[in-house]
């Protein structure tokens, strides 16, 4: 199985395979196993606390794990060493649940620091992305926005600069922690459609986690249910809908989003 | 891996005793030195931050403008304090040794006193206390408060290595800028003495002047400054670590801030005796 696992997958960009993790002595992940898909919209349930920020940050090796391993493109990403993780840390972006924006920099250094970091661009060319982001994702209209810095902004509008910076060089693998948690509808709807798009036009994978159950089945391509520190349910959205997991179902059904037999809302 | 490890704590765990056997010598003995492994492994943790931050000094992209940024808020920020703390320390530096020479009729040597005092010990650590009170407190809570909202994990998603971004400037900063300062305060400390010997006690400037020239050697300038070089090497690799390594809220955030200066504090008087002893060797104090 290790031979298979630590190969170039054609369909399987990352895959996650027994995963433990603990603090102290709270068990957070139990033994987690997860294919994620290349180019495809892959979404991440599960309640509050159950351990998917956790698992994701495992991901990019932000945390390492007690056990187990994760394959990114066929390698073994668990005890490489600094620069060698950097460079499998290229691959990815990530949206942080709450932003993370650097304090000390503004908006557009904030967005514009990937770009800045990895490439020598023009400095036109680097504004012009930024101003571009800032457009698709309604943050050109606030007044001022530009020479804001995190600490004077909403939380929403926080949340949107840091989809923006993760965005800015189109990384080959986005994870998004919660984009559309605390925005507006119309600004869900937006931040969705831009995960649809950028996952569709770029062929990004792109790893979700929402608590947003009708967006979620808006845009997800396959559905992973994080319960308990395991996944218990993982698969095409259909096949996930077609016969449900007794905890999904009343996940999914609570949420008031969908109702199984009947369609989505 | 970019997670850190928790901070042993040395207070934790020290073995049960059991009941009955609580004076038993051995039993003591453990526990008074449970501490230690704890110590022992913290001391390492903070040599191999250092050892990294070093390194990645080597290392592309080289970001000039963090390094400026680091050098002002470690240098010219600190400068108003240390010149205040530099005049007053020299100047009371001046008045007790007049008092003493006073007693030989012989306050002329004051200057000598005062410059080599301030040469070899007063500057450079009063110069690494107050800075670490400044600059090593602000930079533990700056990078404590970037860990706790994530902003270190942010770095790595862009590949950037925390230890490379932020612990790299303030290491450069802190060596450069805590010798530039302890010179400002040997400056500054010489005019406050002869503020006092001079123009207040009307001491024959002439003699004073011919007899620090005399007394003082560039060598115990040169001490003074390989010393401030080490408690600024000593305070960016305290307050970066306590820094990286908090975990939880705005509390953490303050205690570390804490331990942080307690730390370089305690760090950098031990150090100092040690730093004596290794100089005796190299360069032996000629005296008179
Ligand atoms: N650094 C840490 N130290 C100790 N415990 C942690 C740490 N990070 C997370 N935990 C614990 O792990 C558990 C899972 O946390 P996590 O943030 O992954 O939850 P989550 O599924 O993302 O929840 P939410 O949907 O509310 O964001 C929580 O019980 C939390 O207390
Ligand atoms: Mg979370």
């Amino acid at each position: 199985m290790a031979d298979e696992l630590s190969k170039r997958d054609q369909r399987w960009q990352i895959r996650i395979r027994d995963l433990h993790k603990s603090f102290a002595a709270q068990q957070v992940l139990r033994g987690i196993d997860l294919d994620i898909e290349r180019g495809k919209i892959n979404i991440i349930i599960g309640g509050s606390g159950q351990g998917k920020s956790v698992f994701m940050k495992h991901l990019m090796g932000l945390l390492s794990p007690d056990r187990g391993h994760i394959f990114v493109d066929g390698q073994d990403i668990i005890g490489l060493g600094d620069v060698a993780i950097a460079k499998v840390q290229r691959k990815f972006g990530m949206v942080f649940q709450y932003a993370a924006l650097f304090d000390s920099l503004n908006v557009v250094e904030n967005i514009a620091f990937p770009l800045l970091e990895r490439y020598r661009l023009p400095k036109k060319e680097v504004l012009e992305r930024v101003r571009d982001l800032l457009e698709r994702l309604d943050l050109a209209r606030v007044p001022g926005i530009e020479q804001k810095y995190p600490a004077e902004l909403s939380g929403g509008m926080r949340k949107r600069v840091g989809l923006a910076r993760a965005l800015v060089d189109r990384p080959e693998i986005l994870l998004y922690d919660e984009p559309t948690t605390g925005l507006d509808p119309i600004a869900t709807r937006n931040v969705d459609e831009m995960i649809r798009r950028t996952a569709d036009d770029f062929g990004v994978t792109s790893v979700v986690i929402s608590h947003d159950m009708a967006s979620t089945f808006r845009i997800a391509d396959r559905i992973a249910m994080l319960y308990e520190g395991v996944i218990i349910a993982s698969g095409e959205r259909r096949e996930v809908m077609a016969a449900p997991h007794p905890v999904l179902k009343e996940f999914v059904e609570t949420s008031g989003a969908v109702h199984f037999g009947g369609r989505a809302s | 891996m970019t997670a850190s490890p928790a901070p042993p704590s040395p207070q934790t765990a020290p073995p049960e005793l059991a009941p009955g056997r609580r004076f038993h010598p051995f039993a003591l003995a453990v526990r008074a030195f449970a501490p230690l492994p704890g110590a022992v492994a913290l001391f390492g943790e903070h040599v191999i931050l250092l050892l990294r931050a070093t390194l990645w000094l080597f290392r592309r992209p080289f970001r000039l403008r963090l390094f400026f940024d680091q050098m002002e808020f470690v240098g010219v920020g600190s400068l108003p304090i240390i010149m205040l703390v530099g005049f007053f320390t020299g100047a009371v530096t001046a008045l007790q040794a007049i008092l003493a020479l006073s007693l030989f009729e012989q306050q002329r040597y004051v200057g000598f006193g005062v410059g080599i005092s301030l040469a070899r010990e007063l500057a450079p650590v009063f110069t690494a206390l107050m800075i670490t009170a400044r600059a090593g407190s602000g930079m533990a809570t700056e990078l404590a408060s970037m860990k706790i909202t994530e902003q270190v994990d942010a770095l790595t998603t862009f590949a950037v290595n925390p230890v490379h971004y932020l612990v790299t400037p303030r290491l450069v900063a802190s060596a450069v800028m805590l010798p530039v300062m302890c010179m400002v305060f040997n400056v500054v400390g010489l005019v406050g003495c002869y503020v006092v010997s001079v123009i207040s006690y009307e001491i024959d400037f002439g003699q004073v002047l011919a007899l620090f020239r005399h007394g003082v050697d560039p060598i115990d300038y040169i001490e003074g400054i390989l010393k401030a070089f080490c408690f600024g090497v000593t305070m960016a690799t305290c307050a970066c670590y306590q820094g990286l390594n908090v975990r939880g809220g705005a509390r953490e955030v303050g205690l570390a801030t804490t331990r942080a200066v307690v730390s370089t504090s305690v760090t950098v008087l031990v150090l100092d005796y040690f730093l004596i002893e290794i100089m005796n060797v190299f360069f032996p104090y000629g005296g008179l």
